[in-house]
């Protein structure tokens, strides 16, 4: 039966050929936008947990209300006892240390005296330490332009744009301005080892990287950071454990000592949806996901319905004949969804085949939004990739399949309003 | 004729006494009052951090109101770190970097180690009516001394406080208090001067509490711990030589 029908599908075109071509093309942008949404998405997560706020980030609570503003004067203290802790008690995640800082960038002339300056924005991170994960989550070794990574105190790396607006180069020494946690001015001398890009626009503009305990002693933060970040040995931001994580810890201070944990130096921990400001755009991209499959899988089944309702009419005479000859309308109806069935198996099998080659392209090629991005402050990189997931495989089949069904199942409920003693009628009209 | 006149003569005495005395002439003996040719200070500043309370020592030489160069002596952390003023221009020498940055811009808004005074509020002019017209609001009672209030409204558009509002001794014409103003009518700064000395023959605060609104903590207290005025400074204590000596 089913090779009958597949051999009037591939004999009559008309047919096949449309209905075909109209699943093809949704699948392929189903799985493409999906792998696209995913990979732009997971970027900006990779991004802002490397850069920014770690899956989970320790600060003081007054820090915390202020984050926005890098308040270093309400930095963490005391981080080795709190590192040692959070090591101890939540061992999936990596435990590092982090200050982001602000302040200027001072070139000296032959005489010592100012020959250029520009703001930068810092961060300070354990990059010395052998163990330290901070050289797979800056990655500063990959984005190095000139120069080499920092390989000993006193050195820092800087953007490369920012090289060269200041006509400065590996070798140099410069002089980073800068505010002491209580306030004061600090000075401090840093020889450049090298100049980065990173290929994020947000980081490339005036970006220094140090070590964490030069920036410890340059803004008068003994044993102390701004913030602790914690990220998931396997590097994917897991959000139900991170705010399982989370609640134990703010829970487990508050157990210990209620008044102490409301204190503003009282470490608090955040999600990174909630501690990057991500959190509408994460809901908003899951939501638009949702929205993608259902206006596709709609918007097909109106089209199929409306390729069924014609190839009704152009098959009128077939399907009068059929009945004439004494097939039952609920066969004919049948065979009419199994040729559904087939058509959207061959248009979702093309489409997903076609959509995940270009997905993979994409994923391996990326797209330079670099031009467009210019004023972004959000942690995405220049080059955005798609991402394929188990899910970009799964997803324009279903929808495919079920839009091909729907529109034939809407159309050809016109079998069942055939009345049999008019077919002779019909048909010699 | 003089029917009509009388009236108003009897007044005009009364309403010479309720005017009371000028607000500016008032504003120029707090300047003739508080300002030497020389001054030396030792001083001492206690800030009361939002989260620790520091004491920061110096030693200043000023010469007018123009010149003027601190050493400062304490903490180890600050200690010779050296800030000199000559006209409009202020420099900060920093011995760990053995660099001399000129402060302008945005940084003359940074507090001065951290402080809650600011580095423009050593570049203001200190001579008060170089800056502002003065009004007599009312009258006072500061930690039992008889004060004139005094509005003060600012002459120029580019000074750091649009208007003040000062509590001036009035015996002794030494400010013991003020309120600093932005333009938008915000409080930024209060001052209290909590204890005056004598000076050969001049009041100045001796413990002054100053508070910067917009700021956590409680706020910075100057002791000025020793100061002698009228004595000659070389030249080159004012030099930006000085600085890297």
């Amino acid at each position: 039966m089913i090779r009958f029908l597949m051999k009037g599908l591939l004999r009559d075109r008309s047919r096949s050929l449309f209905p075909i071509l109209t699943v093809f093309a949704g699948v392929l942008l189903t799985v493409l936008l999906q792998a696209w949404m995913h990979g732009v998405m997971s970027s900006v997560i990779q991004s802002t947990a490397h850069y920014l706020t770690g899956h989970v980030r320790v600060t003081t609570r007054s820090y915390a209300n202020e984050a926005d503003q890098v308040p270093n004067d309400l930095a963490l203290l005391g981080i080795d006892t709190l590192i040692a802790g959070l090591r101890r008690d939540y061992p999936d995640l990596l435990w590092t240390p982090r200050t982001r800082f602000g302040g200027l960038l001072d070139v000296p002339d032959a005489q010592r005296e100012t020959r250029a300056q520009a703001p930068v924005t810092g961060i300070a991170a354990d990059l010395l330490s052998p163990a330290s994960p901070e050289g797979r989550y800056l990655d500063v070794g990959r984005a190095i332009v000139r120069g080499r990574m920092l390989r000993a105190r006193g050195e820092i790396v800087i953007g490369d744009e920012l090289a060269a607006k200041l006509r400065i180069g590996p070798g140099d020494t410069v002089t980073l301005m800068s505010s002491t946690m209580y306030g004061s001015m600090s000075l401090t001398n840093f020889v450049v080892a090298g100049t980065v890009r990173f290929g994020i626009v947000a980081m490339d503009k005036g970006t220094v990287i140090a070590d964490i305990s030069d920036i410890q002693q340059s803004l008068d933060m003994a044993n102390g950071s701004g913030e602790i970040l914690g990220l998931f040995a396997d590097d994917i931001y897991h959000e139900e454990r991170a705010t399982a994580v989370t609640a134990a810890f703010n829970g487990g201070l508050r157990a210990a000592d209620a008044r102490a944990a409301e204190g503003e130096f009282a470490p608090v921990m955040g999600t990174l949806r909630t501690t990057s400001g991500l959190s509408d755009y994460m809901d908003t991209v899951s939501f638009y996901s949702v929205v993608l499959i259902v206006i596709f899988t709609v918007a097909m089944s109106i089209v199929l319905w409306n390729a069924g309702l014609t190839g009704s009419l152009r098959r009128y005479g077939e399907f009068g004949v059929r009945l004439a000859v004494g097939e039952a309308k609920s066969h004919v109806y049948g065979t009419l969804l199994a040729e559904s069935v087939m058509i959207g198996l061959a248009g979702s099998l093309l489409g997903t085949a076609v959509g995940l080659g270009l997905a993979y392209y994409t994923q391996r090629h990326g797209l330079d939004i670099g031009s467009v991005m210019n004023e972004a402050t959000m942690m995405i990189p220049n080059v955005v990739r798609a991402e394929v997931t188990p899910v970009t495989y799964a997803i324009g089949f279903l929808p495919g399949l079920l839009a091909t069904l729907l529109g034939s199942a809407i159309s050809g409920l016109g079998i069942y309003r055939r009345q049999t003693s008019e077919l002779f009628k019909e048909l010699g009209t | 004729m003089t029917r009509y006149y009388l009236p108003v003569l009897l007044l005009l005495p009364l309403q010479a006494v309720s005017q009371g005395p000028d607000g500016d002439d008032i504003l120029r003996k707090v300047d003739q009052n508080m300002f030497a040719e020389t001054k030396v200070v030792e001083s001492r500043m206690v800030i009361h951090g939002r989260r620790e309370t520091r004491t920061v020592e110096s030693k200043s030489w000023q010469r007018g109101t123009d010149e003027s160069y601190t050493e400062f002596t304490a903490p180890a952390r600050e200690k010779g770190t050296k800030m000199l003023k000559q006209n409009d221009m202020l420099w900060e020498y920093s011995p760990s970097t053995d660099r001399t940055i000129m402060i302008s811009g945005h940084l003359l808004r940074q507090s001065v180690m951290g402080s809650d005074l600011s580095y423009e509020d050593m570049m203001d002019d200190p001579h008060l009516p170089n800056m502002y017209t003065a009004a007599v609001a009312s009258e006072d009672t500061v930690r039992g001394r008889r004060c004139w209030v005094l509005n003060l409204a600012a002459k120029k558009p580019d000074i750091a406080y649009d208007h003040r509002t000062v509590w001036v001794d009035k015996e002794r014409f030494v400010l013991l208090k003020e309120d600093l103003y932005a333009r938008s009518g915000k409080l930024l700064k209060t001052v209290d001067v909590r204890e005056v000395m004598r000076v050969k023959n001049r009041w100045l605060g001796k413990s002054v509490l100053y508070k910067d609104v917009l700021k956590e903590g409680e706020g910075t207290e100057f002791f000025s711990d020793n100061v002698t005025i009228d004595v000659p400074i070389p030249d080159y204590l004012l030099s930006k030589a000085s600085l890297r000596r």
